[in-house]
């Protein structure tokens, strides 16, 4: 008959695994110190071509990239300001897929970021004043675990509600020439 | 939905097998016992319910004869509706031989569902966003452009427009051309010249409006109403003054009586439409602020009567249980004084809607003549899967009959007025209810119907779907979309998800039914060549024999079809058809916005069943028109 396993044990285990395989950012809870949340971002160009010649750009990543709670935080996130009406699950409708490897605007944290804070011409509203930075970057992480642009085990693994997809951790990154087209 | 049940008594191999297939069989028909499977519209899984009647006496159109079919003046072709034309060139024996004459292209790819208007020798359109309007000179070879104006919509707009950035067509008066722009203005210019006479704006789109609906004019009044069921919008229709632009009056859709024009004139035929300020009182508190029923949809005229009848869009949010009570006054149709706006008389097709059942489809005036006897009708192939016949002297419902797979509901209590909804089909808060039958975009949409008085038939473009439905709450925040549900569409009984179907309203029954892949999201054209018109979403544009059904002709255009064709007579004095080709609408939207149907609730429902067509059709935007004997 086997034993059961002690709690002493198991949380040594945990504790293992972490250190061996550097996953506690994924289990990470961090509570928001006032001010500033995530890098500032400046100077998004929405474009790869530079006058001159190419510059490197800075791409500054999303807080919660590797972070469970925080990719979970965009998905409520998503459906509490409505971006679902417009996107659905990914899929897009009014609004253009964010699953697939289209992206008008930049699929680069900094720039989905951009996006979401300033709008865009053709029907994005701007969604200044209404988020803090550290709710955008929640959408930004989650909005890229959509495409596969974040680490997989920190995507949710099912969802509660009508599945209307495979799970985020099982999507795939797309090329930019493929499409979600069977 | 349909589906085979497992015989238990096949391919036996062994007690553990036969074991096996008789519990699956067991399991199946438990689950299934709702369903019930028919390929003919018209069927629905419950009894039939009494509202499903014959008329007495015979559907006529008394001025048919009469009318000039040369032009086509409106969308509807007249205030009745009929979208028929008396045009015979084009027939049975010469169908054979209609071939493109010439096409124009407008520039724009996106769902172009526009009726084009031929008033003397031009032709008038209107493209969907930026909704540029084109005058082309059919007298000359290739109809060159006479004159083109570009309204300048706001790009942001787009944001706000449900179901792709369409625009239905513009309205004809007096030498102006009358249109609306997603960003809600409407709009009058010069006909000869393209030169702009009056702009009036009439909503926001910060607050999720937009406008997307053909204009109707009626004596010296334009009639115009918004869109933004799924925003949040508060509904209405306007009446402005046709040489000025001057808005006369507003009809809102929900709030005080004060407000939707309900005064003294206001005889609703049913106990549940009478109360004072229903309009808030059928709401929880402020609900009716934000609670949908745009006029977005078509709108008749009887002159003899001096009402303009038209319906109103489904209530926000889509989520029924963040908004108890019967939601008025949308989801229903209005009989209205169009000098004043004062409202006659209402009936809600779906109170307290559950389904996005919109109820602003097209209103088919017709007289109905029994025993010496005509009583006007209003015929509605309605949004919740029935074909209505209503008096329209008052909106007394004659019959309601299904034509198309119906599992939502039960008919209609002939006594109340009311719909009978099924309550296993309800929407319950994070729960999924499966199979509910018609989908959202309804047993039909906005695609209209036409009517032959040669055959008494109806000719309905029509869907076949059922659905699954989440509701979720969602929180209003302006500008963006109030919906709260998760949705997936599935093809109906029989596997396709469209319909042309001829129906006869006296018999209440299908006549002949042609079963198409995809919903059949254009308009249709009647002629006297007993002939009938429609597009398909890949593409296809046909002709049909109006009393047997049979395709007699069909071309494939460069785009899916979702516009409505129509029949004029040009300078030459040939029969043309002409129909715009360009795929979109809502579920279009699935081909113009290239949406990744991984996600099956893409573009609010769409993502399983259109996913094929982004492989029959790419975007576009070309008007075909076609002749036997013309040039």
């Amino acid at each position: 008959m086997a034993r059961p396993i002690g709690l002493i044990t198991s949380l040594a285990c945990t504790g293992a695994v972490c250190l061996v395989t550097f996953s506690c950012e994924r289990e990470a809870r961090r509570f928001p110190a006032p001010g500033q949340v995530g890098p500032r971002v400046e100077a998004v160009r929405l474009t790869s071509l530079s006058a001159g010649g190419s510059r490197p750009t800075g791409r500054e990543r999303s807080p919660f990239q590797e972070n469970a709670y925080g990719i979970s935080e965009g998905k409520r996130l998503f459906s509490a300001f409505n971006c679902n009406g417009c996107h659905a699950n990914g899929g897009g409708g009014i609004g253009p897929a964010l699953m697939d490897a289209a992206w008008i605007y930049g699929h680069g944290p900094d720039q989905i970021f951009t996006s979401i804070v300033q709008g865009r011409p053709d029907g994005m509203p701007s969604f200044a004043e209404r988020l803090t930075d550290e709710q955008v970057w929640q959408l930004v992480a989650y909005i890229q675990s959509l495409s596969a642009q974040t680490t997989r085990d920190a995507a949710a693994g099912r969802t509660d509600d009508l599945a209307p997809m495979p799970p985020d951790l099982r999507l795939e990154r797309l090329s930019p020439r493929q499409t979600g087209h069977r | 939905m349909c589906l085979p049940l497992v015989d238990g008594a096949n391919g036996s191999r062994g007690p553990n097998m036969t074991l096996l297939w008789i519990a699956a069989a067991t399991l199946s028909a438990a689950v299934l016992s709702s369903a019930a499977c028919s390929d003919r519209p018209g069927a629905s899984s419950e009894a039939p319910s009494s509202s499903a009647r014959s008329l007495n006496g015979a559907l006529t159109w008394p001025e048919a004869d009469a009318a000039d079919d040369g032009p086509w003046v409106m969308a509807a072709k007249n205030y009745r509706s009929t979208r028929y034309s008396g045009l015979d060139e084009i027939n049975l024996q010469n169908v054979s031989r209609l071939r493109v004459a010439w096409t124009f292209s407008t520039g724009v790819v996106a769902g172009h569902e526009a009726a084009p208007l031929v008033i003397g020798s031009t032709m008038y359109l209107v493209s969907p966003f930026p909704n540029l309007v084109f005058a082309l000179d059919l007298s000359q070879p290739g109809a060159p452009m006479k004159w083109r104006y570009d309204p300048r919509p706001l790009s942001a707009a787009k944001g706000v427009a449900c179901c792709d950035a369409v625009n239905r067509g513009a309205a004809y008066w007096n030498n102006l051309i009358i249109f609306n722009t997603l960003d809600n203005r409407t709009i009058a210019l010069d006909a000869a010249t393209g030169v702009p006479r009056w702009e009036t704006p009439l909503g926001d789109i910060s607050l999720g409006e937009s406008m997307t609906m053909a204009p109707l004019v009626v004596k010296e009044k334009v009639l115009v109403g918004n869109s933004g069921g799924e925003f949040g919008v508060r509904g209405w229709l306007a009446g402005l003054d046709a040489a000025t632009g001057r808005l006369l009056w507003r009809a809102y859709s929900t709030g005080p009586d004060s407000d939707v024009l309900i005064g003294p004139s206001f005889r609703p035929f049913y106990p549940s439409d009478r109360g004072k300020d229903l309009g808030v009182s059928t709401w929880p508190a402020d609900a009716w602020k934000i609670g949908g029923g745009g006029a977005w949809g078509w709108l008749s005229y009887d002159p003899q009567l001096n009402l303009v009848y038209y319906g109103t869009a489904n209530p926000g949010p889509w989520n029924p249980d963040q908004r108890p009570g019967d939601n008025k006054w949308t989801s229903g149709v209005f009989a209205r004084n169009p000098d004043t706006g004062e409202a006659h008389w209402f009936y809600q097709w779906s109170p307290h809607d559950l389904f996005d059942h919109d109820g602003v489809n097209e209103n088919i005036l017709l007289e109905l003549n029994a025993s010496g006897t005509t009583r006007p009708v209003l015929v509605r192939p309605e949004r919740n899967g029935y074909m209505y016949v209503l008096d329209r002297r008052t909106g007394e419902v004659l019959s309601a009959t299904p034509f198309a797979h119906i599992t939502s509901s039960h008919g209609v209590d002939l006594t109340t007025g009311r719909l009978i909804v099924n309550p296993q089909k309800t929407p319950v808060r994070g729960r999924v209810v499966r199979d509910i039958c018609p989908s959202a975009p309804g047993a039909k949409d906005w695609q209209p119907a036409s009517f032959s008085p040669r055959t008494g038939w109806l000719y309905v473009p029509h869907n076949n779907l059922c659905m699954d439905f989440e509701s979720v709450d969602v929180s209003y925040i302006a500008g963006t979309p109030y919906v709260g549900a998760n949705v997936v569409y599935r093809p109906g009984p029989g596997g396709h998800q469209g319909n042309l179907t001829a129906w006869d309203p006296v018999a209440a029954r299908a006549v002949w039914s042609i079963n198409e892949r995809y919903p059949a999201w254009s308009g249709t054209v009647a002629t006297a060549g007993d002939l009938v018109f429609y597009g398909t979403m890949e593409g296809w544009f046909k002709a049909v024999n109006a009393r047997t059904g049979e395709i007699v002709w069909q071309f494939k255009t460069g785009s899916g079809i979702i516009g409505q064709p129509v029949s004029y007579r040009g300078p030459d004095g040939h029969q043309y058809i002409a129909v715009f080709s360009g795929v979109g609408g809502w579920p279009g939207a699935v081909v113009v916005n290239d949406l990744d149907t991984r996600d099956a609730t893409a573009a609010a429902g769409w993502g399983l069943t259109m996913a094929p067509l982004q492989r029959e059709t790419r975007r576009g935007g070309t008007l075909y028109v076609f002749t036997v004997e013309g040039s």
